[in-house]
C-alpha cells in the first residue's frame, strides 16, 4: 500500500513541471480590447485619415474636387496672411480663455473645498451648471445679454461706468467671456481633483511655522495644485481652440476662428480640400502647443509630478 | 511660576462639549501627555493651543502672554502632526528651512541651523531628499526637525508615533526622550497609547469626555488611579465593589469577606477598590477568599482567574518557582493596602 502510494507520488512528481506549451502570441488582451479599438478606429482614425487625404486634393470652381495628391492647400494657407490672422486669433482667444479659467477656476476650487457641507454641494452644482445647458442656448443667452441694448450694457451705463455701449457682439472680448463661462467648470473639476490629494494639515503646518495666509497659498498650496491647473489648462485650451458654436454665434461671420473658417470653407465656398487643410492644421497646432507647454511645466515642477 | 496655563478652556461643537473646563499648568521644560481614548478632547485641546480652533471659553497663557489673542502664525509654537504634514514639493532641508525663511534668517545662519537640526534627528545625509522618497520614520524625524529648528517656546506633538510600526515606535520614543533632554523644550504630547505616554512623559493628563480625570506622574496614575476610568485606561486592573465605613482603626472598605484600611478620608457608602493583577498575591489569612477558575502559563508569568464573592479577579504571578495553586483550588488572595486605590462608587461611570 505504502509502496503504491510512493510510486503514485513519484509519478506525479515526474509530471509536475507541465510540458511547456509552445510560446504563442498572447492574443487575449488584443481580443478583449478589439471592440473598443474597432470603435476608436471607425469613429476617429478613419475620419481623420480621410480628412487628411481630402486636404491633399485640389479644388476649382468649375471642376470641383479633383482627386490629385499635392500640398497646394497647405502652401496657400501658409502664404496667405488672412489665414495667419484667423489662426493667430484662434490661439490668442484660446490662450486668454485658458488664463482666465485658471485665474477664476483655481481659487474657485480652493474656496469650494473649504466650504461646509450643504453649501459646498450647492455651489458645486452652480459651477457645473453651464455644462448642463446646451451650448447653443447658453451662447444665445450671452448674445441677448451682450447686445448694445442688452442687459450688460444697460447695466453698465445705468451705473454710469461707461457712456457708450461696449461692443461685445462680433468681438474677441465677447467670444472670450462666453467661452470662459463654458470652460471654467473643467478647470474647477481638475483643480478639485488635485486639491483632494492635499493634506489639510499641511496648511496648518505652514501657519505654525510663521507663514501668513498669502505665503501659505503661494509657497505651499499653489505648487501642489500645479498639476491640476496644468491638466485643466490642457482641456480648456483644446476645447477653446476648437470651439465652434460660441465663436459662430458671438463672433459671427465677421470674427472668424479656425473652426468657423473650416465650416465656411466646407459649406459656403464648398472648398472641401481647403476646409480639411484648415482642420488638419488646427489639430497639428493644438497638439504641438499642448505637448510643448506640458513638457515645459512638467520640467519646472518636476518634483510635484514624481 | 507656571510656564503654560490652561484656564477653564472650553470648546463646543453644536450642543456637544468636546473640551469641558480644562485647567492645567505645565512647568518649563516639562514633557506632559494628554492621554485618553479617541473623542476625549485631547486633540481639540491641542488644536486650540495651536490656534487652529477657536476656544469658546477660557484662557491659555504661555510665559505670561495671552496665547488666544494671537494668530496661529504668530504664536511661535512647533507642531508635529499625526500625518507629519511635510511639504511634499520641498526637500527635507527645504522643509526644515521653511520656518527659518519665514523668520527672515539670513542664508548662512539658516543653512547652519538646518544642518544642525537634521543632525539632531540623525538625518544629516538626507537633506536633499523629497519626503515621498523617505520612510515613515524618516519623515517623522524631518517633521520633528522642522518643528524644533525654529526654537519653539512650546512643542506640540499630535499622535506623532501612531503611524509607525511597533519597532520604529520604540526607537522614536527613545529618540524623542533624548531630544527632549538635549534641547529642553517644553512639550505637550497627545496620544491614545498609554504605554507611549508612560514611557515618555514627566506627567500624564488622563482625559475622558472632554474632562481631565487625573494629572499625575505616570507611576502615580498607574499605582493610585483617581477613578475607575483611569484605572482601566492605564493597563489592566481589577475593580471590586465594596462598602466604605468607619472601623475601629479608621476608615475601611469591606469587599465581600475581606476588610481593607483606607488611607484617605472618605465618606461612608458604596465604593470601589482597584488593584493591579500583578500586585495581588496568595495569602494564608486576612484576604479575599475564592476559587481558581483557570490558570494560564505565559512564559515569564502565570495568569490566574479567581472567582470570589465580589466578582472575578485577574492575578499575575511571576514564574519564579514558588508553589502556586492549581485549578479549582480554594485560595485566599491579598495585597498591600498601599497597592490599591479606593474610589467612590458613583465615579465609576466617569
Amino acid at each position: 500500500m505504502a509502496a503504491s502510494t510512493e510510486t503514485h507520488l513519484s509519478g506525479t512528481k515526474a509530471t509536475a513541471p507541465p510540458p511547456r506549451r509552445p510560446r504563442r502570441w498572447p492574443w487575449t488582451p488584443y481580443l478583449l480590447s478589439a471592440p473598443g479599438l474597432a470603435l476608436f478606429a471607425v469613429l476617429l482614425l478613419v475620419p481623420l485619415a480621410m480628412t487628411f487625404l481630402l486636404s491633399l486634393n485640389s479644388f476649382s470652381f468649375y471642376g470641383g474636387i479633383e482627386n490629385v495628391w499635392q500640398l497646394g492647400n497647405y502652401a496657400d494657407i501658409i502664404a496667405d496672411s488672412y489665414f495667419h490672422e484667423v489662426f493667430l486669433r484662434t490661439f490668442r482667444i484660446a490662450a486668454v480663455v485658458t488664463l482666465l479659467c485658471a485665474l477664476f477656476g483655481a481659487p474657485e476650487a480652493y474656496i469650494l473645498r473649504r466650504m461646509k457641507s450643504p453649501w459646498r454641494g450647492l455651489c458645486l452644482l452652480i459651477v457645473l451648471g453651464p455644462l448642463l445647458i446646451s451650448v447653443v442656448s447658453r451662447t444665445l443667452g450671452w448674445a441677448l445679454l451682450f447686445g448694445s441694448t442688452g442687459l450688460v450694457n444697460q447695466g453698465l451705463m445705468g451705473l454710469g461706468l461707461i457712456a457708450t455701449p461696449i461692443e461685445f457682439m462680433y468681438t474677441e472680448t465677447g467670444v472670450i467671456i462666453a467661452l470662459t463661462h463654458v470652460l471654467v467648470p473643467f478647470m474647477v473639476l481638475s483643480v478639485w481633483a488635485s486639491l483632494q490629494r492635499l493634506d489639510p494639515q499641511v496648511e496648518n503646518a505652514a501657519l505654525s511655522l510663521g507663514a501668513g495666509p498669502l505665503t501659505v497659498m503661494r509657497r505651499v498650496v499653489l505648487p501642489q495644485i500645479v498639476p491640476g491647473i496644468l491638466s485643466g489648462s490642457i482641456i480648456v485650451f483644446a476645447l477653446a481652440a476648437s470651439a465652434f458654436a460660441t465663436p459662430a454665434i458671438i463672433g459671427g461671420r465677421r470674427l472668424k476662428v479656425a473652426a468657423t473658417l473650416a465650416y465656411d470653407e466646407f459649406l459656403n465656398t464648398l472648398n472641401w480640400p481647403l476646409g480639411a487643410t484648415v482642420a488638419v492644421l488646427l489639430l497639428i497646432a493644438n497638439v504641438v502647443i499642448i505637448v510643448g507647454c506640458n513638457r515645459l511645466v512638467e520640467r519646472r515642477y518636476k518634483q510635484v509630478f514624481e | 511660576m507656571a510656564y503654560l496655563v490652561l484656564d477653564q478652556l472650553t470648546k463646543r461643537f453644536g450642543n456637544w462639549t468636546a473640551v469641558d473646563n480644562v485647567s492645567l499648568t505645565v512647568e518649563k521644560g516639562e514633557l506632559i501627555s494628554l492621554l485618553g481614548p479617541s473623542g476625549c478632547g485631547k486633540t481639540t485641546t491641542l488644536q486650540m493651543i495651536a490656534g487652529f480652533l477657536d476656544a469658546d471659553g477660557g484662557r491659555v497663557m504661555l510665559d505670561g502672554q495671552d496665547l488666544l489673542a494671537k494668530k496661529p502664525n504668530e504664536r511661535g509654537l512647533g507642531i508635529v502632526f499625526q500625518s507629519y504634514a511635510l511639504f511634499p514639493h520641498m526637500t527635507a532641508a527645504e522643509n526644515v528651512a521653511f520656518g527659518l525663511e519665514m523668520r527672515r534668517i539670513n542664508r548662512a545662519d539658516r543653512d547652519r541651523m538646518v544642518a544642525d537640526a537634521l543632525k539632531l534627528v540623525g538625518l544629516e545625509q538626507y537633506g536633499d531628499r523629497h519626503p515621498r522618497r523617505m520612510s515613515g520614520g524618516q519623515q517623522q524625524r524631518v517633521a520633528l526637525a522642522r518643528a524644533l529648528v525654529i526654537k519653539p517656546s512650546l512643542l506640540l506633538l499630535d499622535e506623532p508615533l501612531s503611524n509607525l510600526d511597533a519597532k520604529m515606535r520604540e526607537e522614536m520614543q527613545i529618540e524623542l526622550r533624548r531630544i527632549q533632554r538635549t534641547v529642553g523644550t517644553t512639550m505637550i504630547l497627545v496620544t491614545h497609547d498609554q504605554s507611549e505616554a508612560m514611557a515618555l512623559s514627566d506627567r500624564v493628563v488622563v482625559m475622558n469626555k472632554g474632562r481631565i480625570q487625573q494629572v499625575a506622574t505616570p507611576q502615580e496614575a498607574y499605582d493610585h488611579p483617581a477613578n475607575a476610568f483611569v484605572a482601566n485606561f492605564l493597563g489592566r486592573t481589577n475593580l471590586l465593589p465594596g462598602m466604605v465605613g468607619g472601623g475601629a482603626g479608621g476608615t475601611v472598605i469591606t469587599v465581600a469577606d475581606s476588610v481593607w484600611p483606607v488611607a484617605q478620608p472618605m465618606a461612608a457608602g458604596p465604593g470601589a477598590l482597584a488593584v493591579r493583577p500583578e500586585k495581588i498575591g496568595f495569602v494564608d489569612a486576612g484576604g479575599l477568599s475564592g476559587t481558581v477558575l483557570a490558570r494560564v502559563f505565559q512564559g515569564t508569568q502565570w495568569l490566574f482567574e479567581i472567582e470570589t464573592a465580589a466578582g472575578r479577579l485577574m492575578v499575575i504571578r511571576q514564574h519564579d518557582g514558588s508553589p502556586l495553586p492549581a485549578e479549582r483550588e480554594r485560595v485566599m488572595v491579598g495585597w498591600r493596602p498601599d497597592d490599591m486605590a479606593v474610589m467612590p462608587a458613583d465615579r465609576e461611570a466617569a
